[in-house]
Formats: structure tokens, sequence, C-alpha cells
């Protein structure tokens, strides 16, 4: 490859996680054109290269030149973008699952810029050479593995790369989708000469198609060159072989050819039996009409793709789903998911990693032998004995998140195994374990099921494995094809292999319904064109319009969020209130006069009061103020008439449970006020006119509410307080959840800034937002009869602006936050402190003190809630508010910006 | 007994968990110091530092006295501003209150005529508007029958009436904010944080682990009711001793005890609410929403912001069905008034049979629901 040009040149890599080393001074070069495979087990560090070379991870020792420059400039990234695509591991992992086919590809040509007529053609070339065009307005998550697969090929495949990187395609899907799938990388070879090729692989059948192969292990390359160089080397007949004799002598210990004896048949009720299984969800049918026997020691094997049925059967045979139509037996007993006893002789072992992460490997084990109830002194023996058998001994202490999947995934089948069940359920449990691995583990299940009289029913993807069950059971798309031992399936069909026989019933059972391929014609190659300028709205908006799509897929997000608000409008618009009616009081009347009782009526004519009843002594008062019966008690001093009369000026007492100082301050006012009237009717009574108890009258005017009704100055708050609250907890979760579930893959791998994609991502809520503004303006008016004083544009501007600051604030918590439960914390409780407190709506802005005032101030809530009551309340016009309208776009940009820097465009 | 083992390991198990995140550790001192430290210590309801201005037309001695009496710390000083500024004045919300003393005021106070003066009032303030207006009439009186009274025309009410509050002599409001602000946050916390751990484990996977296990749903559901409970009354029952009481110097006459007894109730039914909404959502953005009005209703309607009082009479009566309503009612007794179980046994009962609906609710769609997840 020496005079030939170069497309990729890494040099001297280094690159760790946190304490784990993935890749050790690697150096690798990719010619033109070449079609180059990675192969090894999960955790060498194959993805982290091939990260790397797309430059969606930052460098940390070593050069990666890419397309003639440097990968570390990002200047040299951001121009190289357009012209590589990168397919990240796991399957559909860069789709997004609510939209269709045709609106995930579509995504991808507006992220690079392609016009409407050039992006339908594209489109439906690639459907149709995939054979997806019949599905196109199928959701992600209906697809099959082997159509998810082609799916995220066709979305990387849409702007005509140089560079295809594409890691592990085809774990996890069906033989037949894989040669499907392998025949369409072919037809693209064939087509667009030039185009340079990185695959990495776990299967190593594959890996013989490549034009040269580089066998890794613990972050190293053992050997690279073409398949037939590797192999004459070893003097291996396969690829997995040659790939055994590369690697040290101490990780080749135990492997050897697994050996499966004859298994007794006992008679006696089947393990599992299940009668017509069948699962739907809503309108799918995950399962239909599944039917098997397992007996007893027997090693049952389910072969089919992802998403066929298999885990969703097995869930159904642990209880976890209830199934539709249909029965399960464990021990020749109805499964019943509320009995503890026989989830005692079940183990079960999902297919993604489902222990606790946050727990050490000891930990995790410790608590199943503890939940399993193992008596106290057997627990640490089968603890450690577990620790010893399945090679956990070095890594007791460290958490499962840090550690390769082939361990956790050893450390899962510990757990399962732990209780000592006697039927072994299986999902998947050999994913992503390197083959050396694998051969040891299921020697332990073959010891299990011929020594113990284990059950176990197993799932697995490798032919290899499917060849050591008893029996096996093909499986798609929710139904059974052929149930039998691997040899009557392989001669039933007259195939050579395992594999070529499960093709067979495959094609046979799909029909046309994924094979209607048509070879890609030739076009010529146009360029989607980098980033230019500081902002595409066309960009923008393909992001927008994404987040737009899949929210309008879930209805029920969308339903909290337009009627929560509405909710909260009725129930915290008429529920705070500080028109404080029905005190209850008690009166302690000492003097039981003609006065006393008139001064009693009063209280007890008077709206803001309510009776508790009449006392005899003040220590029976205290004892119901201290209960909180009443909120004021009335003690009049004996002979309160006589000095009443005789111009003595008695002293009532008013006593207040200051607990609750809005309450008791109101409660004082009003008592000062009900016993002036009282004063005032005396003397009325006795002279005949009205007295003037104080030389001069005070006439409040209560401004912007004359009636000064809680009803018309609390609303316009909550109408703040909701615009605020709704929109950041929307868009809180938005980063924070594309990290968690890898779509922010998209972000890094795709020629678009942060900002496009932040500003995208709000776009949608901004406009749930304003519907909600809208509505809940509409009762403002219709149900809480305010009225529209000020200038409506001033309201609508104010809204808009305020609603963008809030989404922006979302997602600056979001680009903040490592978890979505503290993104969600973090929203409900930073926000609502200064909302409620400091923003004006309970307590004027005027009497906050230092701290208060600061963050009061610091905070967008203030400002609305300026224009809101001045719009509502004051009469204002946008020349009396426009001050606010700046600061909430000043707000709006800043936090954008925050958002913009705290967003990393490469994974670390 | 092996019910209350397992219950016991998991909820050891719940409480690494927390540890173990120290972004959600952080905020969880936030809202217990900083928050309950800021809100206490910066609002206010009673007359503080407001912005008064007088429009003196009157010019005499009577009216300068008026408008020197407007003292802090209730009042800043009283600015003096011409009639044509008043509506813009107002508008823009600089003063709260404008106080118009009219020309020929102090010759017809003298006369006895009973002269009006007008107070200009910012109504969309409701609390200070209220109190204010209560507090400048009480002020322009006193000043006047003292101005008065040196010249000898005394002017004596028959009676009067003598306010004294107990329980918070001066009625400040810091000793309500205070204590409200250290509930109110514990209701935000406990609905958030058990509702998204329970939400957490199923997105992870993990809740299913448990469930083929021989643990029933009851049991996982007590477990982080009381792990998530033991740290929240923990940290609410440190922040009444080391902020309120130590930092803030607000005295807390009750039994920290009782309180912590009744918090510890009131937790396993915020907690079961929590756990409850989490089995109606099925993914973290819908139980985020689903949250909000549940907690923006438990932490502005329990009593603890405005007074239950005030409510129009339908939703009062619904406002009995929150736990935190009862549990507001029943920490105002214990840590102002020094009530003991006697007096507030209700309160809790109350608690107890609401959150165990919940809890009733939650578990009938718990299997349900968490095996749902494809």
């Amino acid at each position: 490859m020496s005079i030939e040009a170069v497309t990729a040149d890494l040099a001297r890599i280094s690159h760790r996680y946190g304490a784990i080393l993935a890749l050790d001074d690697v150096s690798l070069r990719l010619a033109q054109g070449d079609m180059v495979g990675l192969i090894g087990p999960d955790g060498v560090g194959k993805s982290t290269l091939l990260g790397l070379m797309a430059g969606i991870r930052r460098i940390q020792h070593g050069r990666v030149e890419v397309l003639g420059g440097d990968m570390a400039n990002p200047a040299h990234r951001a121009a190289s973008y357009p012209r590589i695509a990168y397919m990240p591991q796991g399957l559909g992992r860069n789709l997004y699952p609510t939209l269709s086919v045709h609106e995930n590809v579509d995504f991808f040509g507006r992220l690079f810029g392609q016009g409407r007529s050039e992006r339908e053609e594209r489109i439906r070339e690639l459907l149709e050479s995939t054979g997806l065009a019949p599905f196109a307005a199928r959701p992600a998550d209906k697809l099959s593995g082997g159509m998810k697969q082609k799916l995220s090929l066709c979305c990387a495949l849409i702007h005509d790369p140089d560079l295809l990187i594409l890691d592990e395609p085809t774990t996890g899907v069906d033989p037949l989708s894989r040669k499907q799938f392998w025949e369409l990388i072919d037809r693209i070879r064939a087509r667009s000469q030039g185009m340079t090729m990185a695959i990495a692989t776990a299967y190593m059948s594959e890996a013989e198609r490549f034009d040269h192969v580089v066998a890794m292990d613990e972050g190293r390359i053992l050997a690279t060159g073409t398949p037939q160089d590797l192999r004459a080397e070893t003097g291996a007949d396969t690829l997995q072989e040659a790939f055994i004799a590369f690697l040290p002598e101490e990780k080749r210990e135990g492997h050897g050819s697994v050996h499966l004896p004859p298994r007794d048949r006992t008679e006696g009720p089947a393990a599992i039996k299940a009668e017509g299984l069948t699962k739907r969800f809503g309108d799918f049918t995950a399962v239909e009409n599944v039917s098997f026997e397992i007996g007893k020691g027997e090693i049952f094997g389910f072969i089919g793709s992802n998403g066929c049925g298999k885990t969703t059967t097995m869930k159904m045979l642990t209880g976890l789903l209830d199934p539709t139509e249909g029965h399960a037996r464990l021990f020749g007993k109805p499964m019943d998911s509320s009995d503890l006893a026989t989830r005692r002789r079940v183990g079960y072992m999902s297919q993604s990693f489902s222990l606790y992460s946050e727990l050490s490997v000891r930990q995790n084990l410790v608590l199943h032998a503890q939940l399993f109830q193992l008596p106290a002194a057997r627990q640490r023996a089968r603890v450690g004995e577990l620790l010893e058998r399945f090679e956990l001994e070095d890594i007791v202490d460290s958490r499962p998140g840090n550690l390769p999947l082939g361990v956790r995934q050893r450390l899962q089948l510990a757990v399962a195994v732990l209780h000592e069940p006697e039927v072994l359920i299986l999902d998947e449990p050999t994913s992503g374990v390197d083959p050396v691995v694998r051969d040891r583990f299921w020697e332990l299940l073959i010891s299990l099921s011929r020594e113990d009289g284990v059950t176990i029913f197993i799932s697995t993807h490798f032919m290899n494995e499917a060849e050591r069950c008893d029996r096996i059971s093909l499986m798609h798309a929710g139904q059974v094809l052929a149930v039998g031992t691997p040899d009557a399936l392989r001669r039933e069909r007259g195939a050579e292999s395992l594999e070529d026989a499960f093709i067979e019933y495959l094609e046979e059972a799909a029909g046309d319904d994924e094979d209607a391929e048509t070879p890609a014609p030739d076009r010529q190659k146009r360029r989607a064109g980098g980033r230019r300028g500081l902002i595409s709205s066309a960009r923008v908006w393909a992001f927008a319009r994404r987040e737009g799509i899949e929210l309008k897929r879930d209805p029920i997000r969308l339903a909290f969020a337009l009627l929560g608000p509405v909710i909260l409008m009725i129930a915290v618009g008429f529920g705070i209130s500080f028109d404080v009616e029905n005190l209850s009081y008690v009166t302690v009347d000492q003097d039981r006069s003609a006065e006393s009782r008139a001064l009693g009526r009063q209280f007890s004519s008077s709206r803001y009061f309510q009776t508790y009843g009449e006392l005899s002594s003040a220590a029976e008062m205290a004892v119901l103020l201290r209960g909180g019966d009443v909120t004021l008690a009335l003690v009049i001093p004996p002979d309160f008439g006589r000095d009443l009369l005789a111009g003595e000026q008695p002293e009532v007492a008013l006593w207040l449970d200051g607990s609750n100082t809005v309450r008791a301050e109101s409660a004082r006012r009003y008592a000062e006020a009900t016993f002036n009237g009282f004063l005032v009717e005396m003397s009325q009574a006795e002279s005949g006119r009205v007295p003037e108890l104080y030389p001069a009258t005070i006439e409040p005017r209560f401004r912007y509410n004359q009636s000064f009704d809680s009803a018309d100055a609390i609303p316009p708050g909550v109408l703040m307080m909701m615009l605020i609250m709704i929109p950041t907890m929307m868009t809180a979760l938005g980063v924070v959840r594309e990290k968690e579930m890898g779509s922010i893959t998209n972000l890094y791998a795709a020629p678009v800034r942060k900002l496009e994609f932040l500003i995208g991502k709000q776009m949608p809520y901004i406009a749930v937002a304003m519907v909600s503004f809208f509505t809940l303006v509409g009762m403002l008016l219709v149900v809480f009869g305010l009225r529209i004083e000020g200038s409506l544009p001033a309201l609508v501007t104010g809204a808009l602006l305020y609603t963008s600051a809030a989404t922006a604030f979302g997602l600056v918590i979001s680009t903040f936050v490592r978890s979505q439960i503290a993104a969600i914390f973090g929203s409900a409780i930073i926000v609502i402190i200064p909302t409620v407190n400091f923003s004006g709506m309970l307590y004027p802005v005027s009497t906050l003190d230092g701290v208060a005032k600061l963050i009061g101030e610091a905070f967008p809530a203030l400002y609305f809630q300026r224009i809101s009551t001045g719009v509502f309340n004051k009469g204002l016009s946008l020349g009396d508010l426009y001050l606010n309208h700046l600061i909430l776009a000043g707000f709006c940009g800043g936090f954008l910006v925050l958002a913009t820097l705290l967003l990393q465009k490469q994974e670390g | 007994m092996r019910s209350l083992h397992n219950i016991f390991r998991l909820g050891l198990k719940e409480l690494w968990s927390l540890f173990r995140d120290p972004v959600l550790m952080v905020l969880v001192a936030y809202t217990f110091t900083a928050a309950v430290y800021a809100v206490a210590h910066g609002v206010r309801t009673e007359v503080r530092n407001a912005a008064i201005a007088v429009i003196d037309e009157d010019r005499s001695t009577v009216s300068n006295r008026v408008r020197e009496a407007f003292l802090p710390p209730y009042f800043q000083r009283a600015a003096l501003i011409g009639i044509e500024e008043l509506d813009a004045a107002m508008d823009q919300g600089r003063y709260s209150f404008v106080l118009h003393i009219p020309a020929g005021f102090e010759a017809d106070l003298l006369a006895g005529h009973q002269p009006v003066l007008q107070l200009n009032v910012d109504a969309t303030a409701m609390t200070l508007a209220g109190n204010g207006t209560a507090y400048v009439t009480r002020i322009v009186q006193d000043e006047l029958a003292e101005y008065l009274s040196v010249r000898g025309a005394e002017t004596l009410l028959p009676a009067s009436l003598v306010p004294r509050a107990r329980f918070n002599p001066n009625l400040q409001s810091q000793w309500f904010f205070a204590v409200m602000q250290v509930i109110g946050n514990v209701t935000i916390l406990a609905v958030v944080l058990s509702g998204a751990a329970v939400i957490r484990e199923r997105e992870h996977g993990t809740i299913e682990h448990l469930m083929v296990m021989p643990v029933t749903a009851l049991e996982i559901m007590l477990s982080k009711i009381w792990a998530n409970g033991l740290v929240i009354v923990s940290a609410a029952v440190l922040s009444l001793l080391l902020v309120v009481e130590s930092l803030m110097g607000i005295p807390v006459p009750g039994s920290i005890a009782v309180f912590a007894t009744g918090a510890a109730i009131y937790l396993f039914s915020v907690t079961s609410l929590g756990i409850m909404l989490a089995t109606f959502a099925t993914t973290m953005p819908q139980f985020g929403l689903l949250a909000i009005p549940v907690f923006v209703v438990l932490y502005l309607l329990s009593g603890g912001v405005t007074p239950l009082e005030a409510m129009p009479e339908p939703l009062r009566s619904l406002m009995q069905l929150s736990p935190a309503t009862h549990f507001t009612s029943f920490a105002q007794a214990v840590l102002y008034r020094g009530a003991g179980f006697s007096l507030v046994w209700k309160d809790l009962l109350a608690v107890i049979c609401i959150g165990t609906v919940f809890l009733g609710l939650a578990l009938g769609r718990f299997r349900k629901t968490m095996a749902a997840a494809r």
C-alpha cells in the first residue's frame, strides 16, 4: 500500500478511561479504498480507536490524521465531518426510536444540509437498495435488529462519505440479515470506488471478507494482514482459530473444543412448558402462539434476531410479563408471578446489564445472597466460591460500570447461579464476550446441566453456541419457525452448516419481506456542504423538527405539559389568597355585661371571624391556641362595661397565634377594625351621633386592584410560574437523556455547531410553552375575569422571550448534570425557590433583603412578573416595560452561551 | 421476619445509591442549607423597608412631622414628590405607598374638621399592601394624636385593644418562613427522589431483576421508603438544628423528637406518593412533568405559604386530602406552639391513612407497570 493514498494514519495512540488503559501505543494506517476490519472481543479498544478516527472522541495521546489533516485541529474536524460517516455500536443506537424509517434518514439528510429534492432522491435510492422502502412509515423501534442496522447504514450513507466507520454493525443481528448486510456493503463498495471502510466486528467469520484485518486484544494490536496471511501465519483453518493462536499463552488456556456429553433422560414433568404463548403490546404482536417443552437438565437454545420475541418469551416464563394468551408451566405448575417459592428455583439473566452499577462486585453478590436467604454461614463461602469460579477475585471491589462487558456478563451469570437454581433462563449471556471466555462459559453451563441436572434455557446469536445445545428453536417475527436438535434441523434443510440451514428457514419465512433489493444505480458524487456561517437555519430546523416529531409521538408527555399548567392555574390561582376570612376565635368574657356581649356580637357578625365558642378561663384559651384550634382570642376584663361607660378606657386583650405570621397580621388588622366598629356603635347608641375616634381620616386607594382581591393579583403570577417551571423541566432532560440513550453521537459526528443543536432542541418546547401561554391567558380572561389593561403585544413578546430564557435555562441544567434524576431534582428545586419567593409574586421585591434580592434579580422570573402584572393589573404599555424585555432577551442569550460552553462536542 | 430482612437489605442498597451520586447529594445539601437560609432571611410579610413617598401640598409643621414619622426598619425614608409624578412613579413600582396631604390639612385638623388624607397603595403586592396600609394608618394617627396632645387637644379612645402574639411575640415572619421552607423542601425532595429512584431502576432494568427474585413488590417499595425517608428526615432535622436554630438564631420551642417522629410518618406518606406517581409515568421526562403539579400544589397550598383559611371552600376541603396540609399543621403546633402528641395525633393519623392509600395504589400498579417496559 506504499504508493496508495492514505485515508487515515494513526500514530502511537494511547487512551485511558480512569485507571483502565483502553489503547496502548497503537499505530495504524488505512489506505484509500481499503476495507479494514478490526477483530477482537469487546473491551479491547476497537470502539475507542474508531471513535478517535471519526473525530467524536478527544485524542489523549498520539496523532490521528484523517483525510489529510490532524483530527486534533477543530477546523480540520469541522471540514472533515461531511466526509466521514460513523455508525456507533449497539442496535440502532444512533436512531430515534419513535421516528419512522423515512424520518430518520430525512433527519440526517437535513443535518448535512441537503435540499429537499436531493434529499428525497437519496432517501428513495437508499431505502430501495436496502429493501427498507416498504417500511418507510414504520417507527424505528418496531424494526427487527437487522432492519435497524440497515437503517443506521442508510443514515450513515446519506452524505456519500469518503470514510465509512462501522462499529460492530452486525452484533445482535440474525444470520440472514447479517448476510444481507454484507451483500449490501459489497454493492456499496462496488458503486463508490475509493470509499475507505473501517469496520469492527466480533464475528471472526465476517472478517474473511475484509481486505485487511487488524486483530486486537487488551488495547494492543496482535497482528495485521490479509485474512489469508493471518491464517497462513498460524496455520489455522479459520480466522477464529488464528485469532486465538495470536493470544498470549495464559489467555489461550482453557480454550479447546467444547464437548457436550449425552444427556440422561429422566422421566417426569417438563421443567418448562409453554403452550400457545402470545404477547401483544397494543397493536404490535411481539410473540405469537409459541409452544415448546424443555425437559429437566436439557440445554435448550433460542436463536433469532433482536426484536424477534425471544426476550419477551423469556420474560413470560419468568413471570415478568403476563401472556396475552396461552400458558406457561414451570415444574408442572402454572406460572404464578406472585409465587416466591418458584422464583427461588429459577435463575434469570437479562440481556442488558441489570445489576447495581453503584455497588461493588462483592456487594452485588452479597446482596443477592441475602435476598435469596442463604444461611449466614453459607453466604460467605458461596460468594467466595463464585468469585473464584467466575474469575472475579481481582476485581471484587470494582464497580461494574467501569468493567468491560465480558466481565460484567460473568458477574451477571455468577449472580444468576448464586442460589443454585434448578432452571436457568439466560437471555444472550455471551453477547460481546470474547471467544475464549465464551468457551469457558459454555463448559460451565454444560457441567451445570450434566452434573447438577440444571435445566438451561438460553438465547444466543452465535451458531457455534447453538450447535452445543441439546435442542434449538428458531424464532422470527414472534413465531417459532423450527424446533429440533441442531443435526436434525441441518439435515432437514440439507444444508452444510447450521447457519446455512437457518438462513434458508429465514428466507422462507421472510418471503419478500426484507429481500426486495435492487442494485443501487451509479450516480454523480455530490458533496454535502461543510458548516459555513455562524448558524445554519436548515440544521437548526433539522434538530427542531426531529425534537418536535418525538414530542408529538409522546402524547402523554405533551398532555402533562399542557394540562399541568391548566390544573395548577385553577388550584393556585384560586388557592393562594391573602384575603383571610373565617378566622376561628374564642372569647373569654370575664365581664358578662351588656357591653361585653355587644363586643362579642360585633365579632361574631363579622365575615372575617368565626366563633369557636366562649370560654370561662384563660387557661383553656391557652390550650386551644396551642392546639391550633383558634387563631385569636379576645379576653374581656372584668368590669369592662362599667369602665367603658365611666370613661376609664378599659383595655381588651387580643391574643394571636403568631406561628403563621401572615394570618396573624391579617387577624390583627381585622380585629382592630372590628373593635373600632364596636366603639363607634357604642357611642352612637349613647349619644346618637357618629363619633370621631381619630382627628383625621386616612382613605386608602388600592391602585391596580380596586377591590383588593387576591384573585386579581395572584393569577398573573401563576402565569409567570407556569411559564418557567414546565419549559425548564422539559428541556432539562433533553441533553442528558440523549447522553444516556446514546443518540448524542449524532451531534459528535455531524457537521453541526453546538448552538444549532441547542437552539433546535429548544424550539419545539418554546412552541409548546407558547400554546400553554395562550391557554393560560384565555383562562385569566374567562375564568378569573381579568382584563388585558395594558399592551397585548408587550405581553406576548415578553412571554416569547421569557419561555426562550426558561428553555435555555433547562439546557444549562441538562448540560451540567450527569443523570436524569439530578436534572429533574435540579430543575424542580432550583426553579421553584426564586420563582415563588423572590419574583414579586407573593412578596414585593422592594422588601427583599440581601442574598434574596440578588438571587431574585439574577433569575428571569422577576422580569416577566413585572410584565405580567404590568399588563394585567397596571395597564402598562411596551414603552413602560421594554427594559424587562431587554433583560429577558439577555438571559436567553446568556443561558445559551453558558449551555454551549458546558456542552461537549467530543467524548472524553 | 424474612420480609423485614429483605426490606432492610434493599434499603441499605438504596442508601449506597444515594451516597454514590455526588451531584444529588450536593443538591440535597443546598436544599436544606442555602435555600432555607435565603428564603427565611430574604422574604418578609411584615412591613419592612417599604418604599413610601409623600405629596405634601400643605407644607405645614404637621405635614412635616407626618413625613418624618416613617422610620426604618419599617419604611425607607419618605420621598417628597409632586402630584404630577404620582402615576408614573406608581406604574414603575418605585413606591408601594404614596400619602397625599392636601393643602389646608393642618388648619382643618386643628379646627376639628376631620380632614381626609389619601393613601395610594400598590395593591399588586397583596401582603404588603394590606399590612402596610394598617401600619401607615397607625403611624399617621399616632403622630397626629401626639401633635394634638401637645397642644392640649387630647383625643382618647373610649377603650383600646391590646394585641399580643403568642409563640412569636414580634410576629417575625422569618420564624415562620424558616420552618415552612424546611417542610416545603422536604415535600419536593421526597416526591421527586422516591419517584425518580423507581423510574431509574426501571430504565436501568434493575427492577426487573429484583422482580424475578424472592422479593415482593411491597418489600421493594418499603425499602425505598425507609431509605429515602431516613436521609430526608435526617437532613431536615439537621437543617432545623444547625441552620434554623444555630445559624439564624430562631428559637424552636417545641420538641425536635416529636417533630422527627411526625416527619418520619410524613415521609412515609410522601415517598409513597412519589412511588405512586412513578407507576403512572413510563419515562423520566414524563415523571418530571407529572411531578410538577403535584409538588407545586403541596408546596404552595398546604398552609405553609398562604393561610388555609383564605382558600375557597371546595379547595380547602380538597386540600385535606393532602398529607402536606396535615403535616404543616402538625409542624406548626409542635415547633412553634410546643404541642405534644396529645394535641396533634389527629393530624398524624390523617397522614398515615393518606399514605396508606397512596401505597396501596402504588402496589396495585407496581407489578403491572414495572414489567410492562419492553
